[in-house]
């Protein structure tokens, strides 16, 4: 299996599961909606949309619904890319 | 009504509970507020299969029982049986969209804790479908223990099956518990993970198929043509709000014209006339004339809504949005107070973070909303020459454009120095779920046209017709006695107050007059077109009435310095009652909408007096 990447990294279409998710590093607030949002340990992601390439949003695919995040959250998630 | 048992639809946002409400109550709806909040209350009357009455109240989408926004709170609290003056429902029924189960059942394995009699509408089974989705109710409603309903609110299907259940439900007697404290703080982690193996085991298959959603994403979140097409969208709004509304605009003008001089025949000049012709008439229907145009604007905003677009140009915007310390999430309510603050204003309960929601509502009233288009049109069209600057374009509508992008920088820098100063906070997230794109529904758009025009023209009968009758009286008494030298209006009551108020407006080039229509433009902006029209009137009543006596009087009276002056006062200052009282409500202080009005009322006086000097410096 490949070695774990942040989400913020993840290449688009990839197809991934959430490896680890730095809970210290994000805001209580966040935190929560994010866990609301279905992200957890295990789960299916893979990113769909970025803005552009410089510190704007990305769209991605958790469980069946589609999220946005802001990059520093993104970065916060570390996910390990599935093969094929 | 009151005694009729209350039943709660209540669900995640985005699970179409909103199309389940109308099916399920047709007509007979109600929107009102919960006390205390501006959230709004949704409730209507559902009639069961036999007969018997229910009350459903549509309850604001909510992610789980710990709440983020005001409006979640409202849904809490509601389900809890703690909303002030709300009763506790006597059933649910839980809202889930079929083809989003797992993130859905987690609230509703929450909603089933709280002890209340539950059955869970299955809704947009058809949308699943088509994504591949073949789920099982049976299993569902095995695993959960409650009922289970596949519906496509859209449709109208499992309606009825629906109703029946819920009068199962009613007749049950079943007695709601009050909530064990564990239920609420259960451990989110480990209902979620019980919501996920429930959502696998109800999946009878899954066929991966391209969605349609993602197709439309790769262009709507370009970083190019997603900007292209949002700058597209955003043009034909405005190009509609001006062009289209013009012809209904000219009927209700010319209907209220029609009305005053009827009036006129009828009873000749007398003080009634004078009351409901330049009083009544001419206030409220100056105010009326522009309910075509927020009406175009509403639906453009319903539409971006309901499609599922404007998370989308929430995410464009985002990056721009944040540089000044604000989340995308702001530029929805931004939007919508191009239409008018007050709407804009309520929509911020969706922004999470306080701060940010905060700064998002004082910086609102900056956009140009609709009611300064009258103030804007009449001295625009009075005083501007329509010199051509490039071929087709006017300086007029130079202006014009120019008027509404000093009120949008004004706003982007207002946002940045208060989010340095007084919002000053940990620089905001922004974090939403992107729905799947949907025809929006005609019936569910005209609902939401229909309830803000009835709030638009509540204003109109209300605020405004007391404002303009009473600046009538206090412009018409105490009348000067016959053969003194002194104006009408200088004699008046209105005309000594605005003598003081000249003093202090006199150096950034405001007269007596102006200071005359600027004080019933406190209730809101428009007034002042109307007030300048009935201050010219009663100041020299051989001078005509209407639009072309108005804008006579102004090319008689008023220098250009003076008028550019005025459009630079009407892009900062916060003269509307509602915005006022709407900030009031919403920051739950009077420190806030104090503030806004200290702000805006400063920047307005600044921007004025630098436009009058900078004019007359330049010889204009």
């Amino acid at each position: 299996m490949p070695d774990p990447v942040s989400l913020e990294k993840l290449p688009l279409r990839q197809h991934a599961t959430v490896a680890a998710i730095d809970w210290a590093r994000l805001a209580i607030p966040e935190s929560r909606r994010l866990r609301e949002l279905g992200f957890d340990e295990g789960v299916h992601v893979e990113v769909l949309h970025r803005a552009r390439l410089g510190g704007g949003p990305i769209a991605c695919r958790v469980g069946r619904m589609t999220v946005a995040l802001r990059r520093g959250v993104a970065g916060a998630i570390l996910v390990a890319p599935l093969a094929g | 009504m009151n005694a009729a048992p209350m039943v709660a639809l209540v669900g995640n946002p985005n699970a179409g509970k909103s199309a389940l409400f109308n099916a399920l109550t047709g007509a007979r709806q109600k929107v009102g507020n919960y006390p205390g909040v501006t959230v709004e209350r949704h409730s209507g009357r559902l009639a069961l299969p036999d007969g018997r009455p229910v009350e459903l109240v549509d309850l604001p989408g909510a992610y789980s029982l710990d709440p983020g926004s005001p409006d979640e709170r409202v849904t809490r609290n509601v389900l809890m049986g703690t909303q002030i003056g709300e009763r506790r429902p006597d059933a649910l029924i839980v809202v889930v969209d079929a083809s989003n189960l797992d993130n859905h059942l987690r609230f509703t394995l929450q909603l089933i804790a709280l002890g209340l009699p539950v059955v869970v509408a299955l809704n947009m089974v058809d949308l699943a479908e088509r994504d591949g989705l073949v789920l099982d109710p049976a299993i569902l409603s095995e695993a959960l223990g409650v009922p289970v309903v596949s519906t496509v609110a859209v449709r109208r299907r499992g309606i009825e099956a629906l109703k029946e259940h819920v009068g199962a439900m009613i007749s049950g007697g079943a007695r709601a518990k009050v909530p064990e404290e564990s239920a609420a703080v259960e451990d989110i982690v480990a209902v979620q993970r019980r919501a996920r193996s429930i959502a696998i085991a109800t999946t009878v298959s899954e066929t991966p198929t391209r969605r349609w959603t993602h197709a439309l994403d790769s262009i709507a979140l370009h970083p190019l043509w997603g900007m292209i097409l949002l700058a597209t969208i955003l043009f034909l709004m405005f190009q509609a709000v001006f062009s289209w509304a013009t012809i209904p605009a000219d009927a209700i003008d010319a209907g209220f014209g029609a009305l005053g001089a009827a009036i006129t025949a009828q009873l000749g000049d007398g003080f009634i006339q004078s009351l409901l012709v330049d009083g009544v008439i001419a206030g409220v229907g100056a105010v009326l004339v522009f309910l075509p145009q927020i009406l175009i604007l509403f639906l453009f905003i319903l539409l971006l809504e309901a499609s599922g677009y404007m998370v989308r140009a929430a995410f464009l915007m985002d990056q721009v949005m944040a540089s000044v310390g604000l989340s995308g999430r702001a530029f929805i309510p931004l939007l919508s107070s191009f239409a008018c603050a007050v709407p804009g204003i309520m929509a911020t309960r969706t922004i999470e973070d306080e701060k940010d929601r905060l700064t998002t509502i004082l910086i609102a009233p900056l956009m140009t909303c609709s009611a300064r288009l009258p103030v804007y049109t009449l001295i625009i069209s009075a005083l501007i020459p329509n010199t051509p600057v490039l071929p087709f374009i006017g300086l007029q509508g130079v202006v014009m454009f120019a008027l509404y992008v000093f009120g949008v920088v004004g706003a982007f820098a207002a946002a940045f120095f208060l989010r340095k100063t007084v919002t000053q906070g940990a620089s905001s997230g922004f974090m939403m779920e992107m729905p799947k794109y949907q025809l929006p529904r005609l019936r569910d758009v005209a609902q939401g046209l229909r309830s803000r025009a009835e709030i638009f023209l509540r204003r109109a009968g209300t605020i405004i017709l007391y404002s303009t009758v009473a600046l009538w009286l206090l412009l018409s008494f105490p009348k000067p006695p016959v053969g003194s030298p002194v104006s009408p209006v200088n004699y008046s009551i209105a005309g000594r107050i605005a003598n003081g108020l000249a003093v202090v407006l006199k150096p950034i080039g405001f007269d007596r007059d102006i200071a005359l229509a600027l004080i019933p433009a406190m209730a809101a902006r428009e007034v002042a077109v109307a007030a300048l029209g009935t201050v010219y009137a009663i100041d020299n009543p051989d001078g005509g009435v209407g639009q072309k006596a108005l804008a006579a009087n102004l090319q008689k009276r008023w220098s250009l310095p003076t008028a550019l002056a005025f459009l630079m006062w009407f892009v900062f200052a916060p003269q509307c009652i509602s915005t006022i009282a709407v900030t009031r409500r919403e920051t739950n202080s009077w420190r806030w909408p104090a503030f806004m009005v200290g702000y805006l009322f400063a920047l307005a006086y600044i921007a004025a007096g630098a436009t009058y000097w900078a004019a007359i410096a330049l010889g204009l």
